[in-house]
């Protein structure tokens, strides 16, 4: 017999109690997905539900800094509480890190989100929001083959730079037939209409455009203060799309 | 102890390669662990021992073997092939327990003895996995 990885066995079993998996992703990397993970986790939360933020940016992550949350080493209980700021359970490779560089290969990267998803026990959930990093390799695609039940809600802005990598990441989740929850554009200027190629990106294949984003420059300022960051306009136009497209089903 | 959801991984995945082999029962299983993530023997025998009937009544009685398999590194900006005690000379309570959590984490704090880089393969050692099953 050929030695036997015992970790992939397990994985549903930590996100059976969890209702709904949404990956944020897009492709491209400064898009905002870090920031529209943070600011849906924490709309959702204000909502009274129960939220997971799980940051698979290994190389990059943030969603610590976003949230203001203490990067220490999680709770050990049959595996790792994580913890809960703000009322977001909250995980990522920071909470072993802190700062410091982790330099990784994607083999490596796999490994450590198999790990993760592996020993992290989240509990009962009704959303696990998912922080993706940018490109189309591996996090994506054990994503994809590890959470199976996650659906993707896919960040653009309006460049034509952004909108075409967008794209691929469609029609690979097409290819590997993961649904697509949404499609947001970001950083929306001041005076302009929803970006016509993001629309037809959503028409083309049915798929719902929840809307556009303000790019907002009280979001910067605001940056690890939750209670500020939720009163940003952004934040506002985020929680309204959230109400209208993700709990819409749920009333 | 975070070891039990590691546990409970080789659990569930003998039983699932029992079925898969056609076997009836489970006798003995032989679980390797990889040195780089520093578990435990008698503690994880003890999570498996604790975990397993759990999963399935059918592995309340059988044979463990947990074989410790020493961690070999090779760098690959250098080429230097090394071990453990060689690259982890002034590892903190902290950085240890990293990578004990997230054996990757290795590559945030360990480093080639030779040329300090931290781009190297783990060849052999990494984590838990299981390497046979014997049954009828
Ligand atoms: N709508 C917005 N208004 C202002 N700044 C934004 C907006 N969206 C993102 N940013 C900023 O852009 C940068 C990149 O965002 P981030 O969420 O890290 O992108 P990604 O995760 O896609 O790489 C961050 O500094 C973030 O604060
Ligand atoms: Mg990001
Ligand atoms: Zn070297």
């Amino acid at each position: 017999m050929n030695n036997l990885d015992p970790r992939p066995g397990v994985i549903d079993r930590r996100l059976d109690a969890v209702e709904r998996l949404v990956a944020v992703s897009g492709g491209k990397g400064g898009i905002g997905k870090s920031v529209v993970s943070a600011g849906l986790a924490l709309v959702l939360a204000r909502q009274g539900l129960r939220v997971g933020l799980l940051d698979l940016d290994l190389t990059g992550p943030c969603g610590h800094l976003i949230l203001g949350i203490d990067t220490s080493f999680p709770e050990e209980s049959f595996g790792l509480i994580p913890p809960l700021a703000h009322g977001i359970r909250f995980m990522s490779i920071s909470c072993f890190t802190g700062a410091e560089a982790a330099p990784l290969r994607g083999a490596d990267v796999s490994n450590a989100i198999i790990e993760l998803l592996t020993i992290v026990q989240w509990g009962r959930l009704d959303y696990l929001i998912i922080d993706m990093p940018p490109g189309l390799g591996d996090a994506l695609l054990d994503a994809v083959r590890l959470l199976r039940r996650s659906e993707f809600l896919i960040v653009s802005t309006a460049s034509r730079v952004v909108v075409q990598t967008v794209q691929r990441t469609l029609r690979l989740l097409d290819m590997v037939q993961v649904p697509v929850a949404g499609i947001v554009e970001n950083m929306q200027r001041d005076g302009y209409a929803a970006d016509p190629d993001i629309r037809a990106l959503a028409r083309d294949r049915g798929l719902p455009f929840w809307g556009s984003l303000p790019f907002d420059a009280c979001l910067e300022p605001a940056v690890g203060d939750p209670e500020a960051l939720a009163c940003t306009a952004f934040a506002q136009a985020l929680g309204k799309m959230v109400r209208s497209h993700l709990l819409a089903a749920r009333d | 102890m975070h070891e039990f959801a590691l546990a409970e991984g080789v659990a569930v995945t003998a039983v699932q390669a029992a079925r898969k082999e056609g076997l009836q029962r489970i006798t003995r299983l032989t679980v390797g662990i990889g040195e780089l993530q520093q578990i435990e023997r008698e503690l994880f025998t003890g999570a498996l021992r604790e975990v397993m009937p759990a999963i399935h009544p059918q592995l309340a009685g059988v044979e463990l073997e947990l074989i410790v398999r020493p961690a070999r590194l090779r760098c690959r900006a250098c080429g230097q092939p090394f071990d453990l005690q060689a690259g982890n000379s002034e590892l903190t309570e902290d950085q240890a327990e990293a990578i004990h959590f997230v054996p990757e984490l290795a590559h945030t704090y360990l480093r080639c003895p030779a040329c300090g880089s931290p781009d190297f393969e783990v060849m052999e050692g990494r984590g838990v996995w299981l390497e046979e099953i014997e049954g009828a």
